[in-house]
Parts: C-alpha cells; structure tokens; sequence
C-alpha cells in the first residue's frame, strides 16, 4: 500500500512537463532546449511509473526503460548537432541559425 | 501525514525547485550551472522512483541519466569552450511571453484531464496489485527479455545508429572539396584502398 495519492505523482508530471516545454519555447540556448526536452521526458516517465505503480503492472517500468534509452540516444545525436552548428556559427544560440534568410 | 506522503512532498520540491534553476536566470544563465541543477533534479526524480518500489528504474534513471547522458552534456559544454561574451543574458521578449502562455495553456489542459479522470476512478483501490518482487531487477528483466524481447533488441540497434550518427555529424571536416587540393596523394592511396576493399568483396 502506498500512501501517494495517484493524482499528485500526475500533477508533478504535469508540473514538470510545462516547465520543459516552457523552456523549449522560451530559452534560445540550444544546449538549453536539449535539457529542456529532457526534463520533458522525464515527466512523461514519471507517469508511466506512477500508473504501473498504482496498476502493479511491470510493463511501464519496461516502457520507461525504453524511454531512457531512447532519451539518451536523442542527446547523443542532439549534442552532435549542436557541435557541428558551433563550428559553423561559432554560437549556441538558435537565432543565429538564419541560414536560409539572406 | 503519513512519513511516505512527507517524503514524496521534500523530494517532489526538489525536483520543481531544481528544474526551475535549471531554466530561471540565477543559474540558468549559465549552461554548465543549468546541467548541474538538472542532474540534481534526476537525482531527486530517482527518489521519487524508489519510491514506488521501481527500484530498477531509479538505479537506471541515476546511472544512464546522471552518470552518462548528463555527463555528455558537460563533456560538449566543456568542449566548446565558451567565453563569457559568447553567454547571452536571457531577455524577456514577445516569444517568451507567448511561449509561457501556451506552456500555461497545455498546463490548463493537463490538470483538467487530471480533474476529470480522477472524477470517476475516486474509489478505486488501486494498490492490491503490487507484491514483494515489483519492480525489482528479475521482474522487470524477465520481462525485458521475454513479452519485449524485440523491442529490445531494437533499442539497442538505436543506439548504435545513434553513435554512428554522432560520430558522423560530429566529425571535424566535412568538407570535402578541400581534402583532393591539400593533399592529392593522400586522396588517391583512400581511393586506390576502396578500391582494393571493394575488389577483395
């Protein structure tokens, strides 16, 4: 038994994930906007642990698993991302990018 | 209240508290200091998580999260090297504005769903289908290795294009018009050792 109300382990996750995508929104640093959508995902698990806790269903956790996974994989190629963008910007911020503007 | 409920409020402060360092100027100026509070914060998230008896989950969330893919993200700070003058302040603009507003919009549709969705299942007890196992290593790894044994597997085939890709995009020249100028002989031995792999295929 667990003494947690389902609905406030919900409410940080919604918490959480507005702050992240407030950040995605708001900030122009793209290393920023990576650990924004970070934090983003990190709600997103939270919930699924929250329902698989309050169901006893061990299948959230393996989706939170993959989730993770897939987390990491998306800064991976993020962070080359914003590595090749510096040596051609020389800056982090993304509205340098205007390539496509003359 | 209960000490479970008192734990899950301390930690669930420092996880909003966190979180808003990471974004808000005080720290958030800073990339570093912004990847420091977001370490802190996943930290706190793996309390929360060993705290619904995901026990897996809150060794993987402090080992993959904080230990590497944070970890990364201090690597490539550090590897750019930023001055000062490269830092911006943040300025409050109109996309700031308009970016909080539909980040309180999508909040609003969030705690409504919440709201209607715990109208209904209010009485349900929910809690009688956890026991003593849930969670743990052999649970969840049975189950990695089993009902999910092909999206296993295909995770780790991301991963591993996920590195290449890395490799790939991140690599230093890119350019390929200079490579033949510079150094012509050097060009010809790759090309003559393609060939020679393509012909011993």
């Amino acid at each position: 038994m667990t003494a947690i109300p389902l609905g406030h382990l919900l409410g940080l996750a919604a918490i959480l994930f507005t702050m992240g995508l407030v950040g995605v929104l708001t900030r122009r640093n793209l290393l920023l906007i990576l650990m924004s959508i970070e934090v983003m995902l990190n709600a997103v698990n939270l919930t699924f642990v929250a329902f698989s806790r309050y169901n006893g269903w061990t299948e959230g956790h393996v989706l939170a698993f993959f989730l993770i996974a897939i987390a990491a994989a998306e800064a991976a190629v993020g962070l080359a991302l914003v590595l090749s963008v510096f040596r051609l910007k020389n800056a982090t911020y993304v509205d340098e990018l205007r390539l496509l503007k003359r | 209240m209960p000490t479970e409920l008192l734990v899950f409020y301390v930690l669930a402060a420092g996880v909003v508290l966190s979180t808003a360092a990471m974004l808000l100027p005080p720290m958030g100026r800073n990339p570093i200091h912004s990847a420091i509070a977001l370490i802190v914060s996943f930290f706190f998230l793996a309390g929360i998580y060993a705290l619904l008896s995901a026990h897996l989950l809150a060794a993987v969330q402090i080992i993959v999260y904080a230990g590497a893919v944070m970890v990364l993200f201090t690597f490539v700070i550090m590897l750019l090297n930023l001055t000062p003058d490269q830092i911006r302040e943040p300025r409050i603009t109109a996309t700031t504005l308009i970016g909080s507003g539909l980040g309180l919009f999508v909040f609003g549709k969030l705690l409504s769903a919440l709201a209607l969705a715990s109208n209904g299942a209010k009485s349900v007890d929910l809690n009688d289908g956890t026991h003593a196992t849930f969670g743990s290593v052999t649970e969840v790894g049975r189950m990695l290795y089993t009902t999910f044994l092909v999206p296993f597997e295909l995770v780790s085939v991301l991963l591993l294009v996920a590195a290449v890709g890395a490799v790939v995009l991140a690599k230093r020249s890119l350019k390929y018009k200079d490579r033949p100028k510079k150094e012509a002989p050097a060009a010809h031995a790759v090309a003559a050792t393609d060939h020679d792999t393509h012909a011993a295929h």
